[in-house]
């Protein structure tokens, strides 16, 4: 049984490797759609590749995605309309940029938050380092004294 | 024990991480739930497979079905085939979406292994399977007699599959449509 | 016979890594030195023996025997030598025995060129690096045999080495990177000592740190290595896509980074001494976090290895072992309470720990972003993804704060320092650095306000050391003098940070102003993109030790003027029959252009065609290779080299005691 599920499996991927580089000459009728093409394919992830976005995918999804795309664009579609619709029918996982909303605002707030925490915790080590540097240091006895500069000429002597 | 106590505090972030990697073990990230699930079917106008007319998401309404995803260049296609064909036989309605096929050749696929489908819809350039999200062959749904995609499996669907992960969806289905 | 021997090696080193783990560490604890002094002895048998295994392994390969399992399905008799060779680490066993050599090789280094080492420290020290290498030789022993047999039904011919593989990339790429990797285990090792010796002081930060640099140098060679393997191979121009496996490496990278920064102020100053054990632990734990990620399947990429839960249950056991240990161990042990040594508000102290706040966020903003879709879908909220718009994102501003501190540094005091010294002694960089970064720009249309800001920090890093560099020199007597007043350690920072600010312009001006153009042409057809003209000229078909193609040859001018022949190719591999295209690329210091075949259109010899431009793009990897050299010169400092035979009385007392 696993035989078989393990057989079907690779078959499933084999007749998505990227075997073959294609390269699909679209033209646009306005380079400005062409720079959104060339961000969006890097946008948009292929639902069955193995962590690829749709611009570097040879999977026969990825190129329908891509007609797609410069269909919708031709059209006159705002990159929010294809994202909305490509989402409706491949989930959020298609989006390699996550949205704003719901779990994925955690994301986006992440890097802030860590780094206003981190700053805190800076702030506060660097206050309480200088300020006990206002308490002095203590002065050595003349024993003390000695013994640090019989240290201090061993040391120049060996460097 | 307050500074003491704050050391600690990696070790906690680590165990948290720790879990979730434990729990990660037994998902599966490939896996891609279809986001059509409790949406209703969409819409379509497309021909038949073999016969002239064109068929649309009304012809599918109206009982609970499993919608298979199949082609011919699709070798897993051939091996869920005849399980399929036993579904049939037991009275479960399939009916077939020929993504992005040749006509001719589906049409002499069915001649040759038996047709377990009710009817098929001839989707040549794949826009249905775009609609409904389909990345790959072969892929099954299900859908309630209202015409709502209530479940999608990727993959063949063999016994075990049907056995447990359609079959009771497919059951429950059927007594929500009788007590209707 | 081989394979066998191969694997009763690995028995045998796995044996002495279980003494070498337990013995010195009970010696340590009881003070018994002829314990101790097993250690050098023991790291040195368990090197010989995992040598010997890996070279029974390699010599599998290269002999085509194609019993053993493991070259049945990654190697083929057409497979050129070389290729053989590096597939012996291009899949998950083969490896993982790649990895336990290199961390025999790092042991046995320890063991050897550490002779001012106290031997209660290296005891210990080589105890833990046997202690991680229980873990590793357990886990293929177990779980990953490489020697598997494939008899009686032993195959005539191989399957393939995956033909994306066959490359000269695969031959470094992967060693280096574990060199990295598994070298950051030495100053985890150290650390670990340190806590269990209980007296934390900052010599355990002396020792560690050329080790550290070291392992950071070759981790970001191996990355680098990785970025421009990718480019040249894979056929779409891209270097870096924050990948899982990607980013597995690249966090010990940045934690690395922070660790080689903090290591400076703690041997310096004996600052911050139990923040850079954590560090320290916090490096190495990425590093097997990395191992993990790689091998278990929690995460989609196209880089991991065939993956197997079960695979990923033992590694989790084991990432928890260690890192959940070693973290008890510094809870229970580290200092609660701080030193008392102060430093002021502007001091180099201060701003090395600006470097380690925004390399510890980046590090941790890459682990949250990688592990997100995991939490996510573990919450049952459903499946999303993050790659590149978000890190892109996050991670670049993050750098850019970074650097106008990283400007300051080098010329900052250590304790106290005066916030108008620096700036009356940077006011000339910082000025110079404006007017470069509103000009450069200029050359290339349409102006660009990154580039503009990208251009103006690299400036302002350049001119800052450059002024720094040319005032030592001035105030020496003679220009021979200053050159040789200039310290190794110094020297590394130079060139490091040198790297640091080309790889900053590299990948803002590639990102910025790089063109591509997909085409459909014909021979004798002339595209043009960004001022060269692509002449097709001809297709011809071509052949190979393993693998037929076609091949399209390109003239490609500039102003009327020849700058370069290029000739991509499409391959079939014989083997297989897969087919993969292999870029045509015309590298320069300030340009690569790159031509890469599709398929054929239609049949009167039209090919689709993939056109790059790619300025500046080679500074990425340069500025990487510059950063290596740096970590590396640094750890010529003859301070390292110098105290032999020094005793530490503490333990003179201890070793003579017991």
């Amino acid at each position: 049984m696993k035989a078989i599920t393990l057989l079907v499996t690779v078959m499933l991927v084999i007749s998505a490797q990227p075997a073959l580089t294609l390269i699909e000459t679209y033209d646009f009728s306005n380079p400005e759609l062409e720079v959104r093409y060339q961000n969006l394919t890097e946008e948009l992830r292929c639902p069955k590749c193995q962590n690829q976005n749709i611009a570097d995918s040879n999977a026969p999804i990825a190129q329908d995605l891509r007609r797609l795309l410069h269909q919708q664009l031709e059209e006159g579609a705002s990159n929010d309309e294809i994202l909305d619709y490509m989402v409706a029918r491949y989930g959020e996982f298609v989006r390699y940029r996550p949205s704003f909303g719901g779990a994925s605002i955690v994301l986006w707030m992440a890097p802030a938050l860590l780094l206003l925490a981190a700053a805190g915790v800076l702030l506060i080590t660097l206050r309480s380092k200088s300020k006990s540097n206002s308490d002095g240091v203590a002065s050595l006895s003349a024993e003390e004294q000695l013994k640090l500069e019989s240290l201090l000429n061993k040391a120049e002597q060996d460097s | 024990m307050g500074p003491r106590l704050k050391l600690f505090l990696p070790l906690f972030l680590f165990a948290m991480l720790a879990i979730t990697l434990f729990r990660g073990l037994s998902l599966d990230p490939a896996e891609m739930p279809s986001a059509l699930i409790d949406r209703p079917l969409p819409a379509f106008n497309l021909p038949q497979l073999g016969l002239p007319g064109l068929l649309s998401e009304q012809d599918i309404e109206g009982q609970v079905s499993l919608l298979n995803v199949w082609a011919t260049w699709c070798i897993a296609c051939r091996v869920e085939h005849p399980y399929l064909q036993q579904l049939s036989d037991q009275g479960v309605v399939i009916v077939g979406i020929n993504y992005k096929d040749n006509d001719a050749a589906a049409e002499r696929w069915l001649e040759e292994l038996g047709n377990p489908y009710r009817f098929n819809i001839a989707d040549n350039d794949g826009t249905l399977g775009l609609d409904l999200g389909v990345y790959g062959a072969p892929e099954t749904y299900l859908v309630d007699s209202a015409g709502v995609i209530r479940y999608r499996h990727v993959g063949v669907v063999d016994e075990t599959v049907w056995n447990t992960l359609l079959e009771p969806a497919y059951q429950e289905l059927i007594e929500e449509g009788e007590t209707q | 016979m081989m394979p066998e021997i191969g694997h009763f090696a690995l028995i045998i080193a796995f044996c002495l890594t279980l003494l070498l783990a337990t013995v010195p560490a009970w010696g340590a604890w009881r003070g018994n030195a002829v314990a101790m002094a097993l250690a050098p002895t023991l790291a040195v048998g368990v090197l010989v023996f995992v040598g010997i295994s890996f070279g029974c392994l390699a010599s599998a390969f290269l002999q085509d025997d194609f019993s053993v399992a493991l070259v049945a399905s990654h190697s083929n008799t057409l497979l050129p030598p070389m290729y053989k060779f590096a597939a012996v680490w291009g899949n998950h066993e083969g490896s993982l025995v790649l990895w336990a050599l290199i961390l025999a090789m790092w042991t046995a280094a320890v063991a050897l060129f550490s002779p001012q080492l106290p031997l209660l420290v290296l005891s210990r020290v080589l105890s833990v690096m046997g202690a991680i290498g229980i873990g590793f030789l357990s886990f293929s022993l177990v779980t990953s045999n490489p020697f598997a047999r494939l008899l009686p039904n032993t195959p005539v011919e191989g399957g393939d080495l995956n033909p994306l593989l066959q490359d000269p990339g695969l031959i470094i790429h992967p060693p280096l990177l574990y060199m990295g990797y598994v070298g950051f285990s030495v100053a985890f090792a150290f650390a670990i000592a340190a806590l269990l010796g209980g007296r934390l002081d900052a010599s355990w930060a002396r020792w560690s740190r050329p080790w550290t640099n070291v392992a950071w140098g070759f981790l970001s060679l191996g990355i680098m290595l990785g970025s421009w393997w990718a480019y040249y191979e894979l056929g779409w121009g891209g270097w870096w896509f924050w990948d899982p496996v990607e980013n597995a490496s690249f966090m010990p990278w940045l934690a690395g980074t922070a660790l080689i920064h903090s290591l400076a102020a703690t041997d310096k100053r004996g600052l911050f001494k139990s923040w850079t054990v954590l560090l320290a632990i916090f490096a190495f734990s990425l590093s097997l976090l990395g191992t993990f990620l790689v091998r278990s399947g929690v995460l989609t990429s196209v880089h991991a290895f065939a993956t197997d839960p079960a695979r990923g249950m033992f590694i989790l056991v084991f990432l928890a072992l260690v890192v959940g240990g070693s973290l008890t161990l510094y809870a229970l042990r580290a200092p609660a309470v701080s030193s008392r040594v102060t430093f002021g508000w502007a001091s180099r102290e201060s701003l090395l720990l600006v470097n380690n706040v925004v390399f510890l966020v980046a590090t941790l903003t890459v682990l949250f972003g990688t592990l997100f879709p995991l939490i996510v879908d573990g919450l049952g909220m459903g499946k999303v993804s993050v790659g590149p718009p978000y890190f892109n994102a996050v991670f670049v501003p993050l750098m850019a704060l970074l650097v106008p501190f990283m400007g300051i540094g080098p010329v900052s005091r250590w304790k106290h320092d005066d916030v108008s010294r620096w700036r009356s002694e940077l006011v000339v960089p910082a000025l110079a650095a404006v007017v470069c970064g509103v000009t450069f720009p200029l050359l290339h249309a349409p102006y660009n306000i990154w580039v503009a800001l990208a251009v103006l920090m690299s400036a302002w890093l350049v001119l800052g050391l450059v002024q720094d560099v040319w005032r030592r020199l001035r105030n020496a007597s003679s220009a021979a003098r200053g050159l040789a007043r200039l310290t190794p350690g110094y020297c590394g920072m130079l060139i490091a940070h040198l790297g640091f600010a080309a790889c900053v312009t590299g990948v803002v001006a590639t990102s910025q102003y790089s063109a591509e153009r997909d085409l459909k042409m014909s021979p004798g057809n002339t595209q043009t993109l960004a001022g060269y003209d692509f002449r097709f000229v001809e297709v011809v078909k071509v052949r190979g030790p393993n693998f037929a193609a076609d091949e399209a040859r390109f003239e490609v001018s500039r102003d009327g003027v020849v700058v370069a022949n290029m000739s991509p190719q499409k391959r079939r591999y014989l083997a297989t029959g897969s087919v993969m295209t292999e870029a045509a690329i015309d590298p320069g210091l300030f340009r690569d252009i790159y031509v890469a075949m599709g398929e054929p259109i239609g049949s009167d010899g039209a090919w689709a065609m993939r056109l790059h431009y790619k300025p500046l793009v080679r500074w990425m990897w340069l500025g990487a290779i510059f950063m290596a050299v740096g970590a590396f010169t640094s750890v010529l400092d003859k301070r390292y080299r110098r105290q032999r035979g020094a005793v530490y009385a503490g333990d003179e007392a201890t070793l003579h005691g017991a």
